[in-house]
């Protein structure tokens, strides 16, 4: 079991497939089929080109804020692969690649962040929460909704995600020691990408590692290297199996790096040096499956350069449905406060409408 | 044989008839198990229902309503406790973003049936935090329901209500009435609407609105001032959020003046907000101005000073008088 043999306290990362597209332990390749590893290359593709082209639409004026994700897509999408369908996944906020695992549609997604609550009303089948904003408040929910299904009997899991900065916060400690006690399954994906904003990771924890907490809340731990998609995967599939055998929660600490701004209206350039970003650049989570498949005689220059056209010029497509046309209607602004709408927001609701309708617009 | 209970054992037997008729219920918080609370208002379900669906927790609020969150999303209808209202802020945030916001933000793919219920107010000699009055912190949030009930019957009947609502209702019981009084308590289910007010009295001098324990010294202080030939309407607002603007309106434009009567600070209370929807929607009928009785803007004070901060029937009785004969 990798847990034992990566315990945090020996601070050892596991990986599997170097910087180079090299696989450190033959052993340790992940069971994944032909079609399996070109589905998660492509989508790690999809998840950067989307946030390429969100921060491209943002800088000429068409979208808003956005939160990318560059550098952690391996960590998201090897995760996240791990879980089923019928599994639940709750999300903090920088997730796109698991989101797109879990199914959610990029119409919704863009939605969501050109600032509409329509993108956040998932189809119905699809077990994801909206966005969590506060940060590691999504946890608690993680924990109840894994506490509900021992109390129901059923078999399905929950995935969580947390960054760096939210391990510090009291819903940490809170949910993942509910989640130990009730023995939830549960499993927490600290996405440690070094920074909170601007705030380096040492100064969250004089912990020499994150991943090393589980350790008193009496759930194992590990350290993986989370640009690495295969680590990423067997680590979470093994949590997986745990939760849904029974044994309780897992804490999965991916080391990565935001190679990007924390958002749009973030500048990293103040707070970290090029060499620093330079020497992750290397560490690309996509250039390195791209050169295992490559080796592997999967893909090829060509391919690359094809899938990269399609997914851009669907990225394009998706975003023009929404642009321009997604502003709020009035009524939903007000329409799902409660089930029903109360007399005051009723009053408020016609007062206005009148108002505008009296073309004081 | 009838059903006479106190407040505490109608809320147990509403608790109790609810878990019977629906199994998604689940009960848990701090000492809410095994002990049945520490006002035993839990008392016994665990050993009916069983550890799964009434437990125990670590002591964390923050965690107590925030797995709510998660497991009323899962298809249960979580009842938490908090122990005392005074420990709900580190829930605050959990109340807040999320509880109150989890339709909205989803636009109606998840909802919350959930409660959160909460002894709070002050007059039982208790220690710092035990005491105070925070339903108007609460029923500013859009998205959050506020009830409180004033008697063993509408207790009952209110939480009731609150666990079958599909949103997410705070149910705040006025603690120094929990053992108070008793009252004939139907057997089985019967709910009274969230939303709506209860003219307790009707009167035709001047409209007081009450609600959670000062209802019943309001009621003394009507007493006080019926030999003055003062004729009260009373209104018990039983749900602090969304309010029931339509039962004191109706009755200022009757009485023509309007008195409230809470536990809870003056400044930027729930009383504030009845005062301006009288001026919104009533003031040409207005003889008196519209007057509060509240709690200091003050911390509660600890046990030797607590008959000074709440408001005394005599004081209720004086400030009648004072509306009635400005």
């Amino acid at each position: 079991m990798i847990f034992d043999e990566y315990n945090p306290l020996d601070n050892k990362i596991y990986q599997v497939l170097d910087e180079n597209g090299n696989l450190v332990n033959d052993k340790d390749q992940p069971n994944l089929s032909d079609d399996e590893l070109l589905y998660l290359f492509k989508t790690m593709l999809y998840e950067r080109t989307i946030d390429e082209k969100a921060l491209s639409y943002q800088r000429q004026g068409r979208m808003l804020t956005y939160a990318p994700n560059i550098g952690q897509e391996a960590a998201q999408i090897g995760s996240a692969y791990a879980i089923d369908k019928d599994d639940w996944l709750v999300p903090a906020f920088r997730e796109l690649g698991a989101w797109l695992i879990k199914g959610v549609p990029l119409k919704n997604i863009y939605l969501y962040w050109y600032g509409n609550e329509w993108g956040s009303h998932f189809p119905d089948d699809i077990k994801m929460l909206p966005v969590s904003v506060p940060i590691a408040s999504q946890l608690q929910h993680a924990t109840g909704i894994g506490m509900a299904n021992n109390i129901k009997g059923e078999k399905n899991v929950v995935m969580t995600y947390v960054g760096d900065g939210g391990t510090s916060h009291g819903d940490f400690h809170e949910a993942l020691n509910f989640a130990a006690v009730f023995n939830a399954p549960v499993i927490f994906i600290i996405q440690n990408n070094q920074y909170a904003i601007s705030t380096p990771r040492k100064v969250q924890t004089k912990s020499k590692n994150l991943a090393v907490k589980a350790i008193a809340y009496g759930m194992p731990g590990i350290l993986v290297d989370g640009n690495d998609l295969f680590a990423m995967y067997n680590a979470s599939k093994a949590a997986v199996e745990r939760a849904r055998n029974g044994e309780g929660p897992t804490l999965i600490e991916a080391f990565t790096y935001r190679l990007g701004a924390h958002t749009t209206s973030d500048d990293p350039t103040k707070y970290r040096e090029d060499k620093e970003v330079e020497e992750w650049k290397k560490k690309d989570p996509i250039l390195r499956l791209e050169l295992f498949l490559k080796n592997k005689g999967l893909i090829d220059d060509k391919w690359v350069e094809n899938t990269k056209a399609e997914l851009e010029k669907d990225v394009t497509a998706t975003f023009e449905e929404i642009e321009g046309k997604s502003d709020t209607e009035i009524d939903d602004i007000f329409k799902f406060t409660y089930e029903k709408m109360t007399p005051q927001l009723e009053e408020q609701l016609s007062e206005y409408k009148a108002f505008l309708e009296g073309g004081n617009k | 044989m009838p059903n006479t209970l106190n407040m505490v054992q109608a809320i147990n037997q509403a608790l109790i008839e609810e878990m019977n008729s629906d199994e998604t219920i689940v009960v848990y918080g701090e000492d809410v198990g095994v002990e049945g609370g520490v006002f035993r208002v839990t008392a016994d379900l665990q050993k009916k229902y069983g550890e799964k669906r009434v437990f125990d927790t670590p002591l964390a609020e923050s965690a107590i309503v925030g797995t709510a969150v998660g497991m009323a999303i899962n298809g249960l209808r979580p009842i938490v406790e908090m122990q005392f209202s005074g420990f709900s802020y580190p829930a605050f945030n959990q109340i807040i973003s999320h509880v109150a916001r989890m339709r909205n933000r989803s636009r109606g793919k998840y909802n919350l049936p959930m409660v959160i219920r909460a002894p709070y107010g002050g007059g039982i000699r208790a220690l710092e935090h035990h005491s105070e009055s925070t339903e108007a912190l609460y029923a500013q949030i859009p998205g959050l329901k506020v009830v409180i009930p004033s008697t063993p019957y509408d207790a009952k009947g209110l939480l009731i209500s609150a666990i079958r609502d599909n949103d997410p209702v705070l149910f705040w019981e006025p603690k120094r009435i929990y053992r108070a009084f008793k009252q004939e308590v139907p057997e089985g289910t019967y709910e009274i609407p969230i939303g709506k007010a209860k003219i307790i009295q009707s009167g035709e001098d001047i409209t007081v609105v009450s609600w959670g324990a000062m209802v019943r010294d309001v009621q003394k202080a009507i007493e006080m001032v019926k030999v003055k030939d003062i004729s009260v309407e009373l209104i018990d607002l039983r749900t602090i959020a969304p309010m029931d603007r339509e039962s004191f309106i109706e009755s200022v434009k009757k009485t023509g003046r309007i008195l409230v009567v809470h536990e809870a600070p003056k400044t930027l209370g729930v009383g504030a907000e009845i005062i301006s929807i009288v001026n919104e929607k009533a003031f040409l009928y207005l003889e008196a101005p519209p007057t509060r009785l509240t709690g200091f803007d003050t911390t509660f004070p600890l046990p030797r000073g607590e008959q000074h901060y709440i408001p005394t029937p005599e004081r209720i009785a004086k400030t009648i008088e004072d509306v009635v004969r400005y």
